[in-house]
């Protein structure tokens, strides 16, 4: 269009009002607005499945701080040298570019729901007539005397993926020959519950590569882990004598570590280590304290449609919701997302509603071309999310079954990822 | 101008349509011929054994793997474990690019390119099969049916808008776009095939623990929305 005096004027009336309304895109003026704060499994997905499939007729936004998001599941593979980072890193830009979701990488700092407004770290104030809180997961703080964040460089917990990832992954590379690797493994519920137990493995198989008289010390303050029974095994066969746990009956819920001299006090026995992997106990994302919407670390939802127990127009998804039976795992919010999605298309669209059905399945890795899964699916109960049927990996697989698993495991990634953000 | 020519352009038209649609069903004579190719290794018919690769009568409706008294590759045996069963389709592709298919079996073949080759000769190694009796094919005997469902299951109509809602637990794992890596394609399924293929899984039939459990809780109309829904994507 060639820019006339007439067309000049016009487009300058438009810029002016747009001007006085900077919260609002105009042409987003008069819809239904969904803010979603989180882009991991559950945010990118809520957002992606509302922008997608209300054709337009819902404003969605997500705010997300990082711009290159790189996923905790396969972050352990990474470590073990089966995917560079850079494969598990996503971008927003698809989001935004086919299904016209406005991605804002900034902090969410303040929530008003009386208001229904959003405050962000750079000042911006965003309306929403429906907020979907999917912020993950933050440490409770003092969980292992002596570590805090200001520590992570010395002992990384790498359990929010991407540089934590690549500086744990360089410190197990600059171990001594012969030297000790330590991982401090969190209480439940917490993030991925076989997350702690596929990194020994991952770590098992680099050092058995490369530092093969290494050891390897798990902290662990559980009695039981999530497919113990797959791990111990595997564990024996790829890694024999590497591997040393210490549950709770030796200590290992009484652990406090020291930063700087690189010590892990176990009960009163202290361990000189050259890495130290501390995951501490987990609570829901800072944003949903903020929100006022947790009981405790988590936030209650209705299994229904994912709102908070506090606050019909808001929903919480994934790690940071206590939903009921399913594990805190990504695959497990991008379910909770797709509910969530429909049950807030149908309150400010006129889309159908159907039944909420969830599914969740956690592959690990032990060794290259031993993978395990567990499985199981869930629907909503008026208390809870309730679990119907399920199944697990066996102990004594074939080397077929194994490998298949894990090859299934590799597309499972590319599907959900796919599924988040293109 | 009358009728005539109208009537006969729609006669065309349909005859095309028709054509375009067929089931790829070649010329058993040719495909007997195609099968000189094949005799190094394998046998067919009356008295026919194991040699190199195993004899291939019966083959048809077959799960991977299942004949007894052959030494199949790991990779065949896992095959068949995760429900590959041997129809008009799964063997076009085996035939096709046999590592494609079932990556590292034992069958030393490099694949034959010419898909009327292959129709040919499926066309003769379906008269080594028990069923279906009703050779030469019909168009329903020629697809991957490998379990019976009941007719009344067939005939339900899905709501693909609800099986759009329902897709969204699939693509968890199934990519959408169709592509396949680890995880296969359910993207443009026949719906007949979809829907035998689910309630093999919901039966237990078919083996794979994951899709047992996914099927399992499927009902009839869910399972028909879901094919009706996967059919439109491209």
């Amino acid at each position: 269009m060639r820019l006339d005096r007439r067309r000049f004027l016009a487009a300058s009336a438009a810029t002016a009002a747009s001007l006085s309304a900077p919260t609002v895109l105009a042409q987003d003026h008069g819809k239904p607005r969904v803010l979603v704060i989180g882009g991991g499994a559950g945010g990118a997905t809520a957002a992606r499945y509302i922008a997608k499939d209300s054709k337009g007729e819902i404003a969605v936004t997500l705010v997300e701080p990082t711009r290159s998001y790189f996923t905790c599941f396969f972050s352990n593979l990474y470590i073990g040298g089966f995917t560079d980072l850079g494969d598990i890193g996503h971008s927003y830009g698809t989001l935004a570019a086919k299904y016209g979701i406005n991605v804002v990488h900034d902090w969410a700092i303040e929530v008003d729901r009386d208001a229904k407004t959003v405050t962000l770290a750079g000042g911006a104030v965003l309306p929403y007539d429906r907020l979907v809180l999917s912020p993950g997961i933050d440490f409770v703080e003092d969980a292992v005397p002596g570590w805090s964040v200001a520590a992570q460089n010395a002992m990384p917990h790498a359990y929010k993926a991407g540089s934590q990832s690549e500086l744990l992954k360089a410190q197990i590379m600059a171990m001594p020959e012969g030297g000790r690797f330590a991982m401090v493994a969190p209480p439940d519920p917490f993030r991925c519950p076989p997350g702690p137990y596929e990194r020994i493995s991952m770590v098992a198989h680099v050092l058995k590569e490369t530092n093969p008289t290494a050891k390897i010390l798990l902290i662990d303050p559980k009695e039981k882990f999530s497919k113990q029974a797959l791990f111990e095994e595997g564990w024996a066969r790829h890694y024999p004598g590497m591997i040393e746990r210490i549950g709770p009956d030796f200590g290992g819920d009484k652990v406090s570590v020291d930063p700087a001299a690189m010590t892990v006090d176990i009960d009163g026995t202290v361990e000189k280590v050259d890495v130290c992997n501390v995951i501490p106990a987990q609570q829901a994302g800072r944003i949903a304290h903020m929100a006022g919407v947790t009981d405790g670390h988590w936030a209650p939802v209705n299994a229904a449609d994912m709102s908070s127990k506090m606050d019909p127009d808001l929903h919480v998804l994934g790690d940071a919701a206590a939903q009921g039976d399913m594990p805190k795992s990504g695959f497990a919010a991008n379910s909770q997302a797709k509910v969530c999605a429909m049950a807030v298309r149908a309150a400010l669209t006129d889309s159908k509603v159907f039944p909420a059905k969830f599914t969740n399945t956690c592959w690990s890795l032990i060794a290259p071309d031993d993978g395990i899964k567990v499985g199981a699916t869930y629907e909503a109960t008026p208390e809870k999310i309730a679990k119907v049927d399920g199944f697990i990996s066996e102990t004594g697989e074939d080397a077929a079954t194994r490998r298949a698993t894990y090859e299934e495991s590799v597309g499972w990634y590319a599907g959900i990822t796919t599924d988040m953000f293109s | 101008m009358g009728s005539r020519p109208l009537l006969t352009l729609s006669l065309a038209a349909i005859l095309a349509a028709g054509l375009s649609h067929a089931e790829p069903v070649g010329d058993a004579r040719r495909g007997e011929e195609v099968f000189d190719d094949c005799k190094g290794c394998h046998q067919v018919g009356e008295g026919a054994r194991d040699r190199v690769g195993p004899h291939l009568n019966g083959v048809f409706g077959r799960r991977a793997a299942a004949h007894e008294g052959y030494a199949y590759s790991a990779s065949m045996r896992r095959a068949g474990v995760d429900g590959l069963v041997w129809d008009f389709r799964t063997l076009d592709a085996y035939i096709e690019n046999p590592r494609a298919l079932v990556s590292k079996t034992r069958m030393s073949y490099r694949g034959m390119k010419d898909p009327q080759a292959r129709a040919d000769l499926l066309a003769w190694l379906r008269r080594f099969s028990d069923n279906p009796a009703n050779i030469p094919e019909a168009l329903p005997t020629a697809r991957g049916t490998d379990h019976s469902v009941a007719p009344e299951i067939l005939a339900i109509q899905g709501d693909p808008e609800y099986g759009e809602y329902l897709s969204s637990e699939c693509v968890s794992c199934h990519q959408a776009d169709g592509s396949a890596n680890g995880i296969p394609s359910i993207t443009q399924w026949p719906e007949e095939d979809f829907v035998v293929a689910m309630h093999a899984y919901k039966d237990k039939l078919r083996p794979h623990p994951v899709m047992q459990m996914m099927a399992g809780r499927l009902s009839n109309e869910e399972i028909a929305a879901l094919a009706a829904y996967f059919k439109t994507l491209e």
